[in-house]
């Protein structure tokens, strides 16, 4: 049983004031402080006066930011929509293989995880640019068919022409699904993990295939799973900064990009305020979502 | 709150627990499709980092055809000054990062799980916020805060002019470890504590010979995560970062942003070796259970 604090007040205080007052002082004020911004003028270079402004807030939803804050809801859906159909089987093949091969796959998931974001994103710019590996390996298929094709009397294919895969939003979208790919596969897993197999089997029994079971037994079953890998890679995806910086183009800014140069080149702090919290009331938005599928799941089932 | 659970958990329960084999139709490992799909994610996911790695003993500066065996590009790397210092900040700040991570994130844990307080939704939600706020928005918050509210003295010597970003990186830090420690503490008999309390033993006896043993798996896995997560931070860094405190990924990205060589990919090279030694030691500690105690 929990113990109410008034039983050990001495041994509570010495246990719930560091970490209380470091979330405050080094997180809740900062926050509180972007937050007045976001209602404050530049009044001078570095002068800015909190006069409760909305104009912020109301420059915020121009049709050009709009447009942003659009672009990178569909470039994150996108980005979670493709790690949920890669993830799914991945997690799948994860949860029902033997005890070895299991420990070994989880761990060759989770090793990227582990492995810096800014290397991962650098290792792949190598792979997409132009004179990138995928567009040398394009290149020798591509001579290898005008060679056969000579072969076989037909006309050669003529120059190959590399293909742009990097700084455009197919990019972007590459290099986000590389990044979260483990943040989805992971909470599928151990929700398929700790699925009742008898389920599957009963299903398998009765005559439904591969593919209906898992749509009508292993999908229902698994959805808590599934609502929280979607969470958990749509929200970085959101908030994206260094994927869409490094891969993407000009037309590829997603709305970290935006509040990044508030802050820094446009030194327009208020307005990156307000743009800061726009996004995380976006993401606050989502985890309520998530949170009332969930519920919502849990009184079906 | 839950978002960060599964992935707490599935670091936790590493290696699964052992099942019986069920042979059968069940079996989707063994299935051509799904290994294919495995398969390809495998590669997907590897396959730039291993040329990456492969790359950066490439004797040519243009880096895509394989020129022969060299070593140059590393001691370039460790020759270049401003690289290996940066190599060293990050290093620092991830160890400072992890020790006090770990003991407020356990304070934080052993608060949540064992005390019933006024006000103590608002805390989890409070503590679950640093999980959940998208990294620019800390970052920005962070910058405005050291700039404007707390200016962290100019000119300190080193580490100690480390400290805005370490501070920073342990605010984003510990509620990790928290998660992972709660979950571990979800597991504890409560009554070996009022055994201990019973026979004796004070309240910081009990604290420290029953359920810091309990905790320590978990404490292991908090710190690994919280000693990668300030290893690996970019954004939040970088708002921190002034002109004579960079750290690797910060260094890095402007390197990058002049042109890529294989200097990167040596010093990245030698990050991903670094990483990879401390996971599977990290992994390796976790999985010694400690002795004595009941699962």
């Amino acid at each position: 049983m929990e113990q109410t604090w008034k039983q050990a007040k001495a041994a509570f205080a010495a246990i719930a004031v560091p970490p209380i007052g470091w979330l405050l002082l080094f997180f809740l004020i900062p926050l509180a402080v972007i937050w007045a911004y976001s209602f404050g003028e530049n009044t001078g270079p570095i002068t800015i006066d909190f006069t409760g402004t909305f104009a912020n807030y109301a420059r915020a939803l121009e049709p050009l930011y709009l447009e942003i804050f659009w672009k990178s809801i569909i470039v994150a859906a996108l980005t979670t929509l493709l790690c949920l159909v890669i993830g799914f089987p991945v997690a799948l093949a994860i949860a029902f293989a033997s005890p070895k091969t299991k420990a070994w796959l989880l761990l060759l998931i989770m090793l990227p995880f582990w492995t810096n974001l800014l290397i991962r994103t650098f290792a792949l710019i190598a792979v997409l640019r132009e004179n990138g590996y995928v567009n040398f390996a394009l290149e020798w298929l591509w001579n290898n068919a005008s060679g056969l094709m000579t072969l076989v009397g037909l006309q050669p294919l003529g120059e190959f022409e590399p293909l742009t895969l990097l700084y455009n939003n197919t990019a972007v979208v590459i290099g986000l699904v590389y990044v979260h790919l483990p943040f989805m596969v992971l909470p599928l897993y151990s929700a398929l993990d700790r699925m009742d197999r008898s389920l599957m089997e009963a299903s398998l029994d009765l005559g439904a295939g591969h593919l209906r079971t898992i749509w009508a037994v292993v999908v229902p079953l698994a959805a808590p799973g599934i609502a929280s890998g979607i969470l958990i890679t749509f929200i970085p995806a959101l908030g994206a900064y260094l994927t869409p910086d490094l891969l993407g183009g000009t037309d590829s800014q997603m709305i970290a990009n935006v509040i990044e140069r508030q802050f820094k080149r446009a030194n327009d702090w208020p307005f990156g305020a307000a743009l800061s919290f726009l996004l995380m009331y976006l993401t606050f938005i989502a985890i309520a979502v998530q949170a009332l599928v969930q519920k919502r799941a849990e009184r079906r089932g | 709150m839950s978002e960060a659970l599964p992935v707490a958990e599935a670091i936790l329960t590493d290696p699964p627990p052992l099942k019986k084999e069920k042979p059968g139709p069940l079996e989707y490992m063994r299935q051509w499709p799904l290994r294919i799909i495995v398969g390809l994610t495998l590669l997907f996911l590897y396959l730039p980092l291993i040329t990456l790695m492969v790359f950066s003993f490439n004797n040519s500066r243009r880096n895509i055809v394989w020129q022969g065996f060299t070593l140059d590009y590393y001691e370039k790397a460790f020759n270049n000054a401003s690289l290996a210092q940066a190599f060293i900040n990050s290093l620092t700040i991830a160890f400072l990062c992890t020790i006090v991570s770990v003991i407020l994130g356990a304070l934080a844990a052993v608060m949540l799980w064992r005390f019933r307080f006024p006000g103590k939704t608002a805390i989890e939600g409070g503590m679950a916020l640093p999980i959940v706020v998208p990294e620019i928005c800390m970052g920005v918050a962070m910058l405005v805060f050291f700039a404007r509210v707390m200016p962290w003295p100019i000119g300190l010597p080193w580490p100690l002019n480390l400290g805005a970003i370490t501070i920073a990186h342990i605010s984003f830090a510990f509620p990790f470890v928290a998660t992972v420690v709660r979950a571990r503490l979800s597991s504890f008999n409560r009554e070996l504590e009022e055994a201990a309390k019973d026979l004796g033993a004070s309240e910081w006896r009990t604290f420290w010979d029953v359920l810091v043993p309990h905790m320590q798996p978990g404490l292991i896995a908090g710190a690994l995560l919280a000693f990668t997560l300030s290893l690996d931070d970019f954004v939040i860094t970088f708002f921190t970062a002034g002109p004579d405190t960079i750290t690797f990924p910060v260094k890095v990205y402007s390197m990058l942003r002049f042109s890529v060589t294989p200097e990167v990919n040596a010093a990245s090279t030698v990050l991903i070796v670094v990483t990879v030694i401390l996971t599977a030691v990290g992994l390796q500690m976790q999985n010694k259970e400690p002795k004595g105690e009941k699962a």
